[in-house]
């Protein structure tokens, strides 16, 4: 246990502005926390519903889950509509779950920017697992959370660890950068590629390819995914070629020379070859049938072991903790500096008075962040 | 004080439960509550009772509507209060039916728990201000 969780407040002493760090839950959350670790459905449910809503209590809650998690293998799945990602996601539930692992599934859709309504259809296409409590299927919409739906997806990802779940798998549609930092929660992302998408592989040049572990022609039973598989390969191989480092990722430039040279003995081997350079592989599926299935499940064992051996997997969740760190931060922060701002007559005044010249942007700045100032310097030993 | 939660999201799990194919009226149904702001889950056709419950308790909605035009509804509805009632879902999910349920039948769904049946020629912004007005506090 924590001995200061990030919520906690001292009675009497309630900090100027009532941020959502420092107010009291609205539900009980030990009982929350015990009900979930004793594998209670509907607790789990009920904590990524707190997440979501950014309930107050939500820090408490995925605080105090925080040191049950780290057991499960997080998969993140990406691609665009239409690719079959739902239906990948339910074979391979199938087969985690023929293999005695239990699965939770976090299915991200878009939601509408203007009513922030949403319909979620991911679950329609999860039938195989149906009736099977030990597949947790949650669906989220891209909500316009503050400080957004990454954040949101890691602490349910949390909730689902710390309830249990051997295998995570976070589905979303590759859209754009909020979808691409969903799956970075992952520590293996898949891109879904669909045959005779010529253009969408000319698409995933400009941001997917980077973030790719693995790459999936689904529907491989269709015209043209000898082609697509092949243009995926070139692709790939082109980019290492141009910039060996981007691929060796956590490894520095004296292995390049190593990794070219024995690059021919290795073509058709898509895993490590120890010489500790990730080569992306490009699976074919046809995920209606369940055919494939078996080869991505061994893809993404074989990347998770990659990352095992070689540090990286540790290195990743470091990185990422340090970015939701300072993500957290810069939104506390900016939810005391609006308080703040209000004490002093809220933004418009402050702005009218910028405009009328009798003060300027960083005098402003500097009044508004002096008293923290003193205060952090104060308090430091 | 805080930005978020002023507003609450609200879930809705649109379902078909049983053997009947006519899913117009769920589509309109989910479609409207997208356009209300709900987030809206949408289960497909042919679901078996625990099918929805299993659906209802991990998505934890705030609202299951039920949509019946088989005739089937006094064994359907029933079977699926249990499974809610099992996992003890029952107290804080608004659970509303639609679909041609005769009057009879409409009373005995409400006493089961039923909080609404919505017939044929229900308005939809009727149907969305009383999920608005009626939908579970539930912290």
């Amino acid at each position: 246990m924590t001995e200061k969780s990030a919520g906690e407040v001292e009675p009497g002493r309630e900090p100027p502005g009532s941020t959502v760090a420092t107010a009291e839950p609205e539900f009980d959350v030990d009982a929350l926390v015990e009900n979930l670790l004793a594998g209670e459905h509907r607790a789990l449910a009920r904590a990524i519903t707190y997440i979501e809503d950014r309930t107050p209590g939500y820090r408490q809650l995925v605080g105090e889950l925080h040191e049950h998690t780290g057991d499960a293998s997080v998969v993140g799945i990406t691609g665009s509509p239409g690719t079959g990602k739902s239906t990948l996601v339910d074979k391979l539930a199938l087969e985690y779950r023929d293999r005695g692992e239990t699965v939770g599934v976090i299915a991200v859709d878009p939601a509408s920017p203007f009513t922030g309504g949403a319909v979620l259809g991911d679950r329609i296409r999860m039938g195989s697992t149906v009736g099977d409590m030990d597949v947790f299927v949650r669906s989220m919409s891209a909500r316009g959370a503050l400080g957004g739906l990454a954040a949101a997806t890691a602490d349910a990802v949390r909730a689902l660890d710390a309830f249990g779940k051997d295998r995570i798998i976070i589905e979303t549609v590759g859209a754009g950068q909020n979808e691409i930092d969903v799956v970075r929660t992952a520590d293996t992302v898949a891109v879904l590629v669909q045959p005779g998408a010529g253009d969408d592989v000319q698409m995933l040049k400009a941001g997917i390819l980077e973030i790719a572990d693995c790459f999936v022609v689904n529907k491989a039973d269709l015209d043209g995914a000898n082609r697509t598989v092949q243009e995926l390969t070139e692709m790939l191989q082109l980019e290492r070629d141009v910039d060996p480092i981007v691929q060796t990722g956590h490894h520095g430039a004296e292995e390049v020379e190593d990794s070219r040279s024995d690059t021919e003995d290795n073509q058709d081997e898509a895993a490590d070859n120890g010489d500790g350079e990730w080569r992306t592989p490009v699976v074919e599926t046809v995920a209606t049938h369940g055919e494939g299935v078996d080869a991505v499940i061994e893809a993404f064992d074989d990347h998770r072991n990659f990352l095992a051996d070689s540090g990286a997997l540790a290195d990743r969740a470091r990185s990422r903790y340090a970015e939701e760190i300072r993500t957290l931060l810069r939104e506390d922060l900016g939810t005391l500096l609006e308080a703040e701002i209000e004490d002093r007559g809220g933004i418009e005044a402050l702005a009218r008075d910028v405009h009328r010249r009798e003060t300027n942007p960083y005098t402003v700045a500097d009044e508004l962040l002096d008293p923290i100032r003193d205060c952090v310097a104060e308090n430091r030993d | 004080m805080s930005v978020e939660g002023e507003q609450r999201t609200i879930r809705c799990l649109v379902a078909k439960v049983g053997l009947d194919g006519h899913d117009r009226g769920a589509h309109v149904i989910a479609r409207a509550f997208r356009d209300a702001g709900f987030e809206v889950i949408y289960s497909g056709l042919h679901n078996a009772p625990d099918e929805i419950v299993q659906a209802a308790v991990q998505e934890d909605v705030d609202v299951l509507g039920i949509s019946i035009l088989s005739g089937a509804h006094g064994t359907l509805v029933p079977k699926v209060i249990e499974g809610l009632e099992e996992y003890g879902a029952m107290d804080d999910t608004l659970l509303i039916v639609g679909g041609v349920i005769p009057d009879d039948d409409k009373a005995e769904l409400e006493e089961l728990g039923v909080a609404e049946v919505f017939g044929p020629g229900t308005e939809l912004e009727t149907t969305i201000e009383f999920v608005r007005e009626n939908v579970r506090d539930r912290r």
